[in-house]
């Protein structure tokens, strides 16, 4: 929901990065207020994961240029754990499987770390077990799923039905969706979107990452981004979602083309 | 050491003999070694008791006398080189205990524990009460009239009893550790048996605990054997670690070094089940070689938890051999070593009679300059048909001079048998530190975590929840 004179909650300004030494991110402008549902869209290679990873500080990528404001905060001055205290959400395309890491301690773990953080005392075992009852509900899991060894098993859309609870339980400030659709049957994508959009509040912003419309139709966006070759080249309302959806990505590159970039 | 599937009888005087003039390669140190233990002689109460106790272990040092320390050239102790403990000079006189608040008792076990010092029986730690009747929970000395033959028919009669260090051990038998379980008796209270070894400052010293258990038909028990150091019960300690190498090196060459030599015989009646935990916790200069030897009558369970993690050098050697149908065994094993500890663990089973059932799975952490050693043996030979056996070695290595030498090793020859093995080894993932970090969680604890896991596995399976905590927050500390 876009609202007027919002609190700017990300700032990018010519954010470029490198891999291996090799430049895939090449000056990224991006800025999300308080309220608003941004999603990112362009072809695969496009840079578009890597800057998720960037936001949430993967150790692998070197940030060469540019700064990223976080609530006015820099960003890229905080350790992982620090960005995830501080409300910074990434829900993996591939998350990940840990063998005898149970999921209730691992989320008993992350929420009390947050809390510490917050000056908060750490919540009971009693309490906390209330606390995820009602969290489920929002991606209709089973508690059966907290028994489990994290991730450890679960099937594409139990993985990802795990990663939108967390994000349910850390309430981040920014939730940032990379993929969260690949791979998701239509009854998945349904739950995993439902439980996204009553995450949603004018207090907090969502980033999706994306490759396909399908997404977009169930969590409608405020602002679309396209993105190519390391830069956010187009810019436009939910309706270009659409646009690219019946067109493809070549005419925006052509376009680029044309102007010289 | 293979296991022979054929039974084979207790060493006497002519067989020993006969294998003299075979072996020329007559090794001194060990003269020196057997020559200590020697003469630890028997009290005079435990000669009366048990008069033919004198003969085993003479018996078991001619076999000794004309063996030598393995060395490396020898299949068996390939990657575990004991060519320091040639060069130590043993004595059999060790250190004295200060005070008993020095032992770190398991409350579940507060009436069923057995203390022996230095090999010497503790009457003052060890605390047996209230025991169901038909259990006999006992050293030599204390042991009752009706326990006498019982001893007599199964000390010093697993296979491999010939072994070197096994014999070693038999040689300078002083004492035991004698768990016996009459027929159909369930024992529900877990029994603990504590091998302190205490050193002193002047000398290197070698200590030999023995045990024997033997659960006659139908009975059921669980056991938990430490094998511990005073000292350093945590075995090695994490400051240890920090320290630089020559700091290390000072601290090694102060601390007088001991040689644990066990052995544990256990002999599971027909359809009786033994739980056997097993922690070796021992000081971080020390030698400990164990053997735990297991003969399985059919349908009966046999289940161990070996720990290791203190100890510059262990090994330990598990025989188990199925000596009927239908017979169960589960094998798990966890070492957690740092610094330059090195940890073996040489399993072998042999099976021998249809519808035999093991489960195998020993997992090792190793980091600094450690190195873990896995040696599994399978024998399935023509008889043992519907056999179903499963074996996993996994391995975490913390540092990229750490070491692991794992060799699975499966001889089937029956055809109609269901066998799987595996050996994996990995590292701490940098993408699996990254995610729990992402969801705020500092990267120790991220590695804390990962670490507790890998060693939770095998750990969550002890039966006695005290020492269980006590196992995760020793794991916790030393891999800080």
């Amino acid at each position: 929901m876009i609202q007027e004179n919002s609190q700017i909650v990300l700032s990018v300004k010519d954010l470029t990065a490198n891999v291996d030494g090799t430049e895939i991110l090449k000056g990224v402008n991006l800025e999300i207020r308080a309220g608003e549902i941004h999603a990112i869209m362009g072809p695969n290679g496009s840079g578009k994961s890597t800057f998720s990873k960037i936001l949430a500080g993967h150790p692998a990528y070197e940030v060469t240029g540019g700064e990223v404001i976080f609530e006015g905060e820099n960003l890229l001055e905080l350790e992982p754990e620090d960005r995830a205290r501080s409300g910074v959400f990434l829900a993996f395309q591939y998350p990940l499987e840990i063998p005898g890491v149970s999921n209730l301690d691992f989320l008993r773990v992350a929420y009390n770390s947050k809390r510490k953080a917050q000056g908060l005392e750490e919540i009971d075992t009693f309490d906390f077990d209330d606390l995820i009852e009602e969290k489920l509900e929002v991606v209709k899991m089973d508690s059966a799923f907290l028994e489990r060894s994290l991730n450890e098993g679960f099937s594409g859309g139990e993985k990802k039905r795990n990663e939108i609870l967390q994000m349910a339980l850390l309430e981040p400030k920014l939730g940032i969706l990379d993929e969260t659709d690949s791979g998701l049957d239509i009854d998945a994508l349904k739950i995993v979107a439902n439980g996204v959009n009553q995450l949603t509040t004018p207090e907090n912003a969502t980033l999706m990452i994306t490759h396909y419309q399908r997404l977009l139709d169930y969590i409608i966006p405020d602002y679309v981004h396209v993105m190519a070759k390391g830069r956010i080249i187009k810019s436009g309302g939910k309706e270009l979602a659409l646009e690219l959806e019946s067109r493809g990505y070549d005419w925006i590159l052509e376009d680029l083309v044309e102007v010289g970039v | 050491m293979t296991i022979q599937v054929s039974p084979s009888p207790v060493p006497n005087s002519s067989t020993a003999d006969k294998f003299a003039s075979a072996v020329l390669d007559k090794d001194v140190d060990l003269s020196n070694l057997l020559k200590t233990v020697e003469n630890l002689s028997l009290s005079g109460s435990v000669k009366s008791k048990l008069p033919w106790l004198q003969e085993v272990r003479e018996n078991a040092a001619k076999w000794v006398h004309y063996s030598s320390i393995p060395t490396t050239r020898e299949e068996e102790w390939r990657f575990t080189n004991l060519s320091e403990l040639r060069n130590i000079e043993f004595s059999a006189i060790g250190g004295q205990i200060n005070s008993l608040e020095e032992i770190d008792t398991l409350p579940e076990t507060a009436e069923s524990r057995l203390v022996f010092v230095n090999g010497v029986y503790s009457a003052d730690l060890s605390q047996v009460k209230g025991l169901p009747d038909g259990l006999t929970l006992s050293n030599l000395a204390n042991l009752p009239d009706t326990g006498r033959e019982k001893v007599k028919r199964h000390l010093a009669q697993s296979e491999g009893s010939s072994e070197v260090f096994t014999a070693l051990n038999t040689a300078g038998i002083q004492d035991i550790a004698v768990v016996l379980v009459s027929k159909n008796v369930v024992v529900d209270t877990p029994i603990s048996l504590v091998y302190l070894s205490v050193g002193n400052e002047e000398n290197s010293f070698i200590t030999q605990p023995r045990c024997l258990v033997v659960a006659e038909s139908g009975s059921q028990v669980s056991f938990i054997e430490e094998f511990r150091n005073c000292d350093n019960p945590l075995g090695v300690k994490r400051s240890d670690r920090q320290n630089t190498d020559q700091q290390l090196k000072n601290k090694t060459q102060e601390e007088k070094t001991y040689f644990c030599n066990a052995v544990t015989e256990i002999w599971v009646g027909e359809n009786a089940g033994v739980n056997h935990t097993r922690i070796v916790l021992e000081g971080s200069a020390a030698f400990h070689i164990g053997k735990t030897a297991v003969t399985q009558e059919r349908y009966s369970r046999y289940t161990t938890h070996a720990v290791t993690i203190g100890g510059k050098l262990s090994r330990h050697n598990l025989e188990v051999l199925q000596n009927g149908e239908q017979t169960e065994t589960t094998l798990n094993g966890l070492s957690v070593i740092f610094d330059k500890q090195l940890a073996d663990t040489h399993s072998a089973i042999a099976l021998n009679y249809p519808h035999g059932v093991t489960n195998q799975l020993h997992k090792t952490i190793v980091g600094d300059r450690a190195a873990g050693v896995f040696n599994g043996k399978v024998f399935v030979p023509k008889p043992a048909q519907l056999t179903n056996a499963a074996q996993l070695n996994r391995n975490l290595l913390l540092s990229p001079k750490a070491k692991v030498d794992t060799k699975p090793q499966l001889e089937i020859t029956a055809d109609n048998v269901k066998c799987a093995h595996g050996a994996t080894v990995s590292q701490l993932e940098d993408d699996e530190i990254f995610y729990l970090q992402s969801r705020g969680i500092d990267q120790d604890a991220a590695r804390h975590l990962l670490i507790n896991a890998f060693a939770g596995e095998i750990i969550d399976k002890i039966p006695v929840v005290s020492l269980k905590e006590k196992l995760m927050e020793t794991v916790k500390s030393i891999s800080g």
